[in-house]
Formats: structure tokens, sequence, C-alpha cells
């Protein structure tokens, strides 16, 4: 390998990607843009959801129930309905994801039976969202019920009731239970795996679409050397994105950063190493852009986003799909992510993932080096 | 040249197959150090084909293939240091500037860092580029681009310098100056084959290989083309009405060709036929008014339509 040529192709790449706006766009662009689309645009909490209120009582207490869920950040109290059918039309106007009836004898059933019960309509149709809303619905009842327990069971009557037991969780390293904090180290791998595919995918079939391949191959250059120089400004594009994208993190969307910038680093050269490698491949096989954009974005945006853990917890997944997920290299780099981001974990506490992601590193340059053959056949 | 040089360029047998159709049939010709050889045939003959077996950009399917003596099937990297190549399709970088693609194949090719600058000038320079050495390729006009071309071909002295059809789509002017410049490369030692499709570029050539078909069918200099003895006589016919005439010598037996050339037929005939006078009343018979009718000399341009017919579809006459 003679490094004057792999320079000479890496300036002539470089000067190449920079003069054309459309891969400049992918370079710059891009990433900016998928960090904000998502940051802001992927939430996995659910925050206001519109609710109805159906208060059949409009007693102090029924009032005391629903200041309770005005208080809750969960839910956005609409305009409250005073019929069964009103409240059908509501939900199925979309105007809310939950509907809480109370009960005309819901204040005379607390004193008198000690309890009473509230009822819940839900709109199943988005039934992740519903399930969640019936959660935060009965964690503000259980609330207001303990409220109401302590107040009544006042120093007259504090032999009769035993306090409640109440479980105290508490959520080690994403404390706020932030989903933004889970999702965006995550997003710097997808924004890596699209933006470094998608321009390596463009490196060959660029210059067999140009004819300029044809001489190329006329010229004493090596397989080696063409894929070193031709992978080196991808190499730079991609740690220069990864920086801004955690730059980003941090200082835009504040999320928690405990790791070294060492291990970030190592990590992500090597899931660069086997991005730009699998999009290098598919330009060796694949001779038209187009077809090899799609390609690339088909192996390593879409396994990424879907299988890496980045929006779906692999352990909830059925155990086909979680066998499938071991060979999809993004779900190592995703949780090398989230454990520097948020446990601040170091090279040592992270050896297993390193390690496959450094065979998977070797395996796809092998591959990638052997692809491109110097012929036009 | 002479019998003491080296062959530069040996083809044995050449066969190239793409699936069915046999691009390459059993081709065999050497080309003497020095000498600039033209492929003269029409489109699809196999010229490129040719040409890119011997850049290693295709591997012959039987038959060798030797450049300055190296055998492209066992060795096809060692050749690639000692040749220069420009497709037929425009292939530099259009995106990068005439200087930046000449410093690309210069290193590329590895010249030695001390002679990269001085050679660069010396391609700007010869390619008439000096004012345009900072543009972008893609805003020169094609004369130009080829000129850089070849610039970029010759930057690294090779030996051998293919040229496959450099001069289409170029003006006569930018096709005459780029002529000059092959000459004046073969003057400095360089082997050049070039393939073109133009008859009077044919003439600029040492030597010419006329293929067909996947054939060389006739190999000699320009003159030894137009002397092959399986040209009949022919002879220059002008008349009034060359359509009609044209007609009726297309029907006579003896008559093996009537091509256009201008405003006259060249007629080929049978040797038995050579004088004007049989032609003459013929045409007289038909009542044809013809001013000239003499035997000429035949052109590279009736050679090729003898030896070659009219495409690579069509039969070639068989007398």
């Amino acid at each position: 390998m003679n490094a004057n040529r792999v320079m000479a192709i890496a300036r002539k790449e470089f000067l190449q990607v920079w003069r054309d706006p459309r891969s400049l766009a992918i370079a710059l662009l891009m990433p900016l843009m998928q960090m904000f689309l998502l940051g802001y645009g992927v939430s996995l909490d659910i925050r206001n959801i519109p609710l109805c209120v159906f208060d059949q009582e409009g007693s102090q207490h029924s009032e005391a129930l629903l200041q309770h869920f005005r208080a809750s950040r969960y839910f956005e109290v609409a305009q409250p309905v005073h019929t069964y059918a009103a409240l059908r039309h509501a939900i199925d106007a979309g105007k809310c994801r939950l509907a809480i009836v109370v009960p005309y004898r819901f204040s005379q059933d607390l004193s008198v039976l000690g309890r009473s019960s509230v009822q819940a309509i839900a709109d199943a149709t988005d039934s992740n969202t519903a399930t969640l809303a019936v959660g935060y619905a009965q964690a503000v009842l259980n609330a207001f019920a303990s409220d109401v327990e302590i107040r009544w069971s006042g120093p007259q009557r504090d032999t009769l009731r035993p306090q409640p037991l109440a479980v105290e969780s508490r959520v080690w390293f994403n404390e706020e239970l932030e989903s933004r904090n889970f999702i965006i180290p995550g997003l710097v791998a997808m924004i890596m795996a699209l933006v470094g595919a998608l321009l390596t995918s463009l490196t060959l079939s660029r210059e067999w679409e140009r004819g300029t391949m044809e001489l190329l191959i006329s010229t004493p250059v090596t397989g080696t050397e063409l894929m070193v120089g031709k992978l080196l400004p991808y190499f730079s594009i991609g740690l220069v994105d990864a920086t801004v994208c955690v730059l980003l993190a941090v200082f835009w969307f504040d999320v928690p950063f405990r790791g070294q910038p060492v291990t970030l680093f190592v990590t992500t050269f090597l899931f660069l190493t086997v991005v730009l490698g699998i999009g290098y491949a598919i330009s060796a096989s694949i001779r038209s852009q187009v077809g090899a954009s799609q390609v690339a974005l088909m192996l390593t945006m879409l396994p990424t986003a879907m299988l890496s853990g980045f929006t779906f917890p692999i352990d909830q997944m059925p155990r086909l799909i979680q066998g499938i997920t071991y060979l999809v290299y993004g779900r190592y780099y995703v949780s090398i992510l989230k454990a520097i981001f948020l446990k601040g974990s170091g090279l040592g506490d992270l050896v297993l993932p390193i390690g496959c992601l450094l065979a998977y590193a070797l395996v796809i340059a092998a591959i990638a080096s052997r692809q491109f053959r110097k012929s036009v056949e | 040249m002479g019998a003491a040089n080296k062959p530069a360029v040996v083809a044995e047998n050449l066969v190239k197959r793409f699936g069915d159709f046999t691009a390459v049939d059993h081709v065999s010709f050497s080309i003497t150090a020095g000498e600039v050889m033209g492929f003269l045939g029409p489109n699809g003959a196999g010229k490129s084909t040719i040409m890119r077996i011997f850049c290693g950009l295709l591997r012959p399917d039987a038959g060798r293939a030797l450049v300055a003596g190296i055998d492209l099937g066992r060795d096809p990297e060692a050749v690639r240091s000692r040749i220069g190549y420009m497709s037929q399709k425009f292939s530099l970088y259009a995106d990068l500037t005439a200087a930046e693609n000449l410093r690309f194949f210069a290193d590329i090719y590895r010249v030695p860092s001390s002679e990269v600058a001085e050679r660069m000038r010396r391609a700007i320079e010869t390619a008439g580029l000096e004012e345009h050495a900072q543009a972008l390729v893609s805003t020169l006009a094609t004369g130009w681009k080829q000129r850089l071309a070849l610039g970029c071909a010759i930057l690294h002295r090779p030996e051998i310098l293919f040229l496959d059809e450099p001069t289409s789509g170029v003006d006569p002017l930018a096709r005459r100056r780029f002529w000059d410049l092959i000459h004046a490369t073969a003057d400095e030692g360089v082997t050049v084959l070039v393939s073109t499709h133009y008859m009077d570029e044919a003439e600029y050539c040492n030597r010419i290989a006329l293929i067909d078909r996947g054939r060389v069918v006739a190999l000699g200099t320009p003159r030894e083309l137009r002397r092959d003895p399986r040209i009949g006589e022919v002879l220059v016919v002008e008349c009034d009405d060359l359509a009609g005439a044209m007609t009726v010598l297309q029907g006579a037996p003896w008559v093996r060709e009537v091509a256009v050339f201008g405003r006259a037929l060249h007629v080929t005939v049978v040797d038995e036929m050579r004088t004007p006078g049989r032609l003459a009343a013929l045409l007289r018979e038909r009542g044809l008014q013809c001013s000239r009718i003499e035997v000429a000399e035949p052109t590279l341009e009736d050679s090729f339509v003898q030896l070659v017919g009219r495409g690579p579809v069509q039969e070639r006459p068989r007398p």
C-alpha cells in the first residue's frame, strides 16, 4: 500500500463530496435534521393525555379528586361533559383519550362504605397509550385514596385504619425516567449508520456511472489503496458528525454524559468501520447509485432503527427476534452508547459489546476489501 | 520501425465472448515499438473490446495478449504502470479542476514528486489550458477535455498509449490539433494504438488494422490497404442523375460495389471490366448523361467499404 496514492484518492474523494451539494447535505445537514427531528419527535413518555370528566355528583369530594387529575402532568383535563352521549361523542371525535366518570354516590360510598369506584373509559384504538393512560389514572386515584385515608384517619379514628403500604421505587441511571435520555444516545448510532452507509454506498457506484472507474482500473492503484483512500474522508465526516451529535445531546437536549470521551471515540471508530465497510461492500457490488443507496439503507439504518434496542426494548421482543438482534451490529453500539452516557461505563466495563463490535468490524473489512475486483466484467 | 525493434503489443489469437456474442474472434497482430497503429472499423466491430483487453479491463477467453513483453493473463498489474489509457467515454473527474485531475493521476502513477510540478506544467501547456487550469473540468469544451485526458494518460511517461476513439465528437480543428499531440508523443518513442472511425484520421497512422465483426480483415500501411488485391478496380463516375446511375450500376453483375463520394460515384468492378468503356456504354444505353468516367486510385474509404461492408449487421458482399 502506497501512502501517496491513498492520500491522492482521499483528497480527490473529499473534494468530490465537498463540491457535490447532495453529498454535502447528507454529510452535514442530515445529522442536524435527524437530531432535532427525532430528538424532539421521538418520545416514549406520554404527557398531557386529553381527559374528559363526567362528574355525576359535583360534590366537594369529587372536585378534590378532579383536582388531583388537574395537578398531574400526565393529564390535560378537557371540558367537562354531562351525559354519557356527550362523553362518547368526545371520545369519537378524538377530544379525549380517557374519560373519568364519577358516580353520583361517590361521597356517600366513601364515607359509609369507606370505598367507592370511579369508572375510567379509555380509547383503545391506540392500545399502548390507552394502557399507559389507565395506569397513570390508577396512580392518580391511589394518590387521592391515600390522601383521603390519611385525612379521615385523623386523631379520632387512627386505630381503625392501617396506613396503606406504599412501594417506593427508585430508578437508577435515568432518574427522571426521561425517555429522551434513553433515546438520544441511540440516535447517535442511527444517524451514523444512516450517513456513513449512504455516503459510502455512492462512492464506487458514482465512479461506475460516470465512467471514471474504467480509467481507475487501468491504473496501477490496488484495491486496498482504493478502499482505504476512499473511506478516509468518510471516517473524518463520521467522526465530525458523531461529535456534533454528542455535543447536541449533552448541551442542547441535556442528556447526562457520565462516561469518558475516549470510550466514546474508540467505540465510535469501530462502529464507523462496520458501517462504512458495509457501505463500501455494497458500492462494490451494485453499480448504480440509486440501487446502492437503497440497499445500504436496508442493511444499516433499518436494522439499527428496529432491532438495536434504539426504540424497541430487545427483552420485550419475541425470542426468535431477540436471537436475530445479536446479528445486528447496531445493538452493540446502542448498548455501549447508553452505558457511556447514562452509566458512565468505561472501556473495561464494555469488553463484551466492544469485542463483538470489533469482531464485526474485522469481518466486514475483510468482506469489503474482497468485494471490489479490478475488472469491468 | 525496423525488424530489430521488439514488438510493444502482441495479440495472439485473442478471443472474447459476451454470452453468445463473439466480440473478438481470433485476432492476431503485433505493434512495433514507436509505431502509431490505427484501429479502423464500424461501431461494434470489437475495437474497444480489444483495447480494453490490453488495458487489463477484460480478460480474454482464449489467446494471449502481451504488452511490453508481459503476458496480461499472467501479470495484469505489472502492465498498468507502463501503459496509458483514454477510454471511449470521457472519464476524467468532471467535478475536479484540470490541475486537480493531473495531480491525481500523477500521484496514482507515482510520478516522482520532484518532477510532478514540471510535468503538470508541460501537460497544461501542451493542452493549451494555461488559463483554465483552475477551472472545473465540467466547464471545459470537448477539445480541451480530450487534450487534458491525453495529458493525464501520458503524465507518467508510459511506453504504450491506448486511445479509444479519442476524437469522437470533437470539431475538425481540435481533431487536427489532437493528432499533432499524438504524433508528438509517438516521436518521443511511445507506441500508440488508436481507434477511430474517421477515414482521414486513419491516414495519419503508420499502420492500420481494419476490424469488422471481431476480426482483423486487413492490416497494413494506409498505402498497402488501398492496394489490397481484394479490392477490385475503382472507377469514378460523375453523372447528372447520380441516383439513377447508382440503380443501373447496382444491377450489373460485374459491379461489386457502388458508393457515393461527394458528387461522384465510386464504382468497384471486377478486374476484367476495368476499362471505363463498358460502363460508359451501359449508362448511355439507359439514357444517363455522365460527364466523367475514369479509373481512379482507390481511397482508404474504398477499401473500407470493400473489406468491411457498411455495418456490423450487414453481410459482407461476397464476389
